[in-house]
């Protein structure tokens, strides 16, 4: 195989791929320090519900792990050239459809499991209130995710960074950060 | 053709993968809250501050580094093999460089926050645990991230769908345990 010394950019050399990661992932350390201490301040209510103080690590878990699927595939599409911001494109579609899908079950699992070992751990909270919480939370992280990726994918390719470097990283920490604010916001509604 | 999977195609894909990331997700939980550890977590301070900023970072290196590989794959620019590549060992060395530098970064911004709310703490130690922690997880995060992509490929799976659970699922159980790792290590040297 010829190697493409010939482009002006080697997408795969590490002098680039450390020269694009390093400020991104420098910044969304720093922007993790934050919503680390953000988390802090609401330790008096997840100690008293633990079943809410199980859902915070899996759900932000689950988000991060639809959202690198989705970036993951959206990238890949967009290098075999099947890639088409427009909401008729089928590649887009099915990535979209599989979120949703792939979120109502694992986020109705996250409740149930959630609920048992809060009941365990010495919580009060009913099934029902955390499945909603979970699922509604979990459903409003699941749009984030697929918005989020799309216009991740976008932006890197129009500024003319790779997608693979980029995204994932972005996404993730988005989700890290909204999870959490998305899931305090429904449970000052739901409780 | 990759790429041109249905819905109904990724959600089989996925579902097993984050399943098993979902089960490890409350196993790591459960152990992060545990009696030992917690008295592990109190040793250091700023330790259960960088703990976010830690697992983001190695879910974002190594993330990108399937996703990259993926790529490479589908487009047919690398091979499904364990043997050297310009390619495979370029993308290799700069995820491990990334994962370093950045492990070092939160260390001395933990440092800094510390210091800011005077809650002290030292310097050394949390780099030093930062390091141990941040080598251990790139062996083996690029170790199995590797194996489980190339292997997955040569079976027909798509490796976009099963990397972003593969690298939380090994980050969430041994992310934790690699710290504590950093913290015994750092406490027999000094």
């Amino acid at each position: 195989m010829t190697e493409p010394q010939s482009t002006a950019v080697d997408e795969w050399s590490v002098r680039r791929i450390v020269r694009t990661m390093i400020p991104l992932l420098a910044a969304l350390s720093v922007l993790q320090l934050v919503s680390g201490t953000v988390l802090e301040t609401y330790e008096a209510v997840l100690l008293r519900y633990p079943a809410l103080l199980v859902l915070v690590p899996v759900q932000i878990g689950t988000a991060g792990n639809l959202a690198s699927i989705t970036c993951s595939r959206l990238t890949t599409q967009l290098y075999l050239g099947t890639y088409e911001l427009s909401p008729s494109n089928p590649a887009l579609r099915a990535n979209a459809g599989a979120v949703f899908a792939l979120a109502a079950t694992v986020f109705g699992a996250v409740g149930v499991a959630a609920w048992a070992i809060g009941l365990a751990l010495g919580g009060s909270l009913a099934l029902g209130r955390v499945l909603l919480i979970s699922l509604v939370s979990g459903m409003a992280l699941a749009a984030l995710v697929v918005a989020a990726s799309v216009a991740a994918v976008e932006a890197s390719y129009r500024i003319g960074l790779n997608p693979d470097d980029t995204t994932i990283p972005v996404v993730t920490n988005l989700c890290d950060i909204a999870g959490v604010l998305i899931l305090f916001a429904v449970v000052s509604v739901a409780l | 053709m990759p790429g041109h999977d249905s819905a109904r195609d990724v959600y089989r894909q996925a579902l097993p993968v984050i399943a098993v990331s979902l089960i490890a997700g409350l196993f790591a939980g459960t152990i992060l809250a545990s009696e030992t550890m917690r008295a592990n977590i109190a040793e250091v301070p700023g330790l259960l501050l960088l703990l976010p900023a830690f697992l983001a970072t190695r879910g974002g290196v190594y993330g990108s580094l399937g996703a990259r590989l993926s790529t490479g794959l589908h487009q047919g620019i690398i091979e499904p093999r364990f043997r050297p590549d310009r390619r495979l060992t370029n993308a290799v060395v700069a995820s491990f460089l990334n994962g370093m530098t950045v492990s070092v970064f939160i260390a001395v911004v933990t440092y800094a926050t510390l210091v800011l709310f005077g809650d002290g703490g030292s310097l050394f130690q949390l780099v030093g645990v930062m390091v141990v922690a941040g080598f251990l997880s790139a062996v083996l995060m690029i170790t199995v991230l590797i194996a489980v992509i190339f292997v997955g490929y040569r079976r027909g799976l798509d490796p976009d769908n099963v990397i972003g659970p593969v690298v939380t699922t090994l980050g969430d159980v041994f992310g934790v345990f690699f710290l504590l790792v950093g913290v015994a290590v750092v406490g027999a040297v000094s």
